[in-house]
């Protein structure tokens, strides 16, 4: 599995996606091969996809450090903590400053895997953003 | 230092800022070194126990063999001693002890393959578990430098095009506008069908002069003559 891979699966889908979702790929040159997906409607939230070894990781920014209302900050990480299990499939985490949500796969998971993994993890970004503005400024 | 810990001081410490590698080049080379190494003694190891195993069957087959050989000639000692052939059984007695001695030499080798057979059977097992456990180490270091330097990437990609990163509200906002836009043109069309529908039925009633009454040229004059009387 590589992202041309991904990138191919997703550009041929086309409306024909059982998600619902319209998606749109383009690969971003760098010292690793990313994908950036987008949903359209979705444009502001891209996921980015990339490749190791073992695994197949999708990410998706949630906000930045700055964004983060100081007074209720540990309040936020902790329900950030606390939310990790019931999500389905996605998991917080922290790259830098700015807070992600991500979900991760096996290198053998099937394109249809992926495709379930990006549309998932779009969902629960908006509701993640929608469920802790309170926590944001 | 553990791995874990390692990464997690390297990025508590900013080094990925930097752009420092978590654990520098050198030593994950030397670290996947070291599991392909790991991997060859596995090999070697799980091939001696290949053979020590069949050592160990041939000895296994050594004893039953001798051991049928003593009850056989055991037999033919209570046999000889039955017919009162004290001599024969004498000379059979003798091949008995012969045979114990033998017995005794390859119940030895038997043991020594079966200790060696058990200890080789726990060093693959530990060296199994070692190794997965370089390996999950490892991933851990390459995933962490792979996600430094995909987001190195994506920061690239978003200066070069001179779009940036919309805080979180602005995002969800611009993203539930295009949803409501939506779902209103979705609306506003189903609206449209609905129109068109009960226009079309209205049609149809007017043609078979049911419903509303057509206004036309001599209704307008009765009802101007009407109100003239």
């Amino acid at each position: 599995m590589n992202i041309h891979q991904i990138a191919n699966h997703l550009n041929e889908l086309g409306d024909k996606s059982d998600t619902g979702f319209f998606f749109d790929s383009v690969p971003i040159a760098g010292e690793v091969d990313v994908l950036q997906v987008t949903i359209v409607g979705r444009e502001e939230l891209p996921i980015f996809v990339s490749v190791t070894d073992d695994q197949i990781l999708c990410i998706a920014y949630l906000w930045g450090e700055n964004e983060v209302k100081e007074s209720t900050r540990s309040e936020m990480l902790e329900a950030m903590v606390e939310m990790n299990i019931p999500m389905p499939l996605s998991s917080f985490s922290k790259i830098d400053d700015k807070y992600v949500i991500f979900g991760a796969l096996s290198v053998s998971s099937s394109l249809h895997d992926v495709e379930h993994e990006l549309a998932v993890l779009s969902d629960n970004s908006l509701e993640v953003i929608n469920e802790m503005g309170d926590y944001l400024v | 230092m553990s791995i874990f810990k390692k990464i997690i001081t390297a990025l508590r410490g900013g080094a990925s800022e930097a752009g420092e590698a978590i654990v520098d080049a050198n030593a994950t080379r030397i670290f996947a070194q070291e599991i392909r190494d790991a991997e060859n003694h596995l090999t070697k190891a799980k091939r001696d126990l290949t053979d020590i195993m069949a050592k160990q069957m041939q000895a296994q087959r050594e004893l039953d063999r001798i051991n049928n050989s003593i009850t056989e000639h055991e037999g033919y000692a209570t046999s000889a001693l039955n017919q009162g052939n004290e001599a024969l059984a004498l000379e059979v007695a003798e091949k008995i002890a012969s045979l114990e001695v033998e017995l005794s030499e390859q119940k030895q080798s038997f043991d020594r393959y079966n200790d060696n057979a058990t200890r080789l059977k726990e060093l693959v097992k530990n060296t199994e578990r070692q190794l997965a456990d370089h390996q999950r180490q490892l991933s851990m270091v390459q995933t962490t430098e792979s996600v430094q330097k995909a987001t190195a990437a994506i920061t690239d990609n978003f200066n070069n095009s001179n779009s940036k990163l919309l805080d979180a509200k602005q995002s969800l906002e611009r993203i539930k506008a295009k949803q409501q836009n939506f779902d209103d043109r979705l609306k506003a069309s189903e609206q449209l069908a609905d129109e068109n529908s009960d226009q079309s039925l209205k049609n149809k009633l007017a043609e078979a002069g049911i419903g509303e009454a057509q206004s036309n040229a001599s209704s307008v004059l009765d009802r101007l003559k009407a109100k003239q009387s």
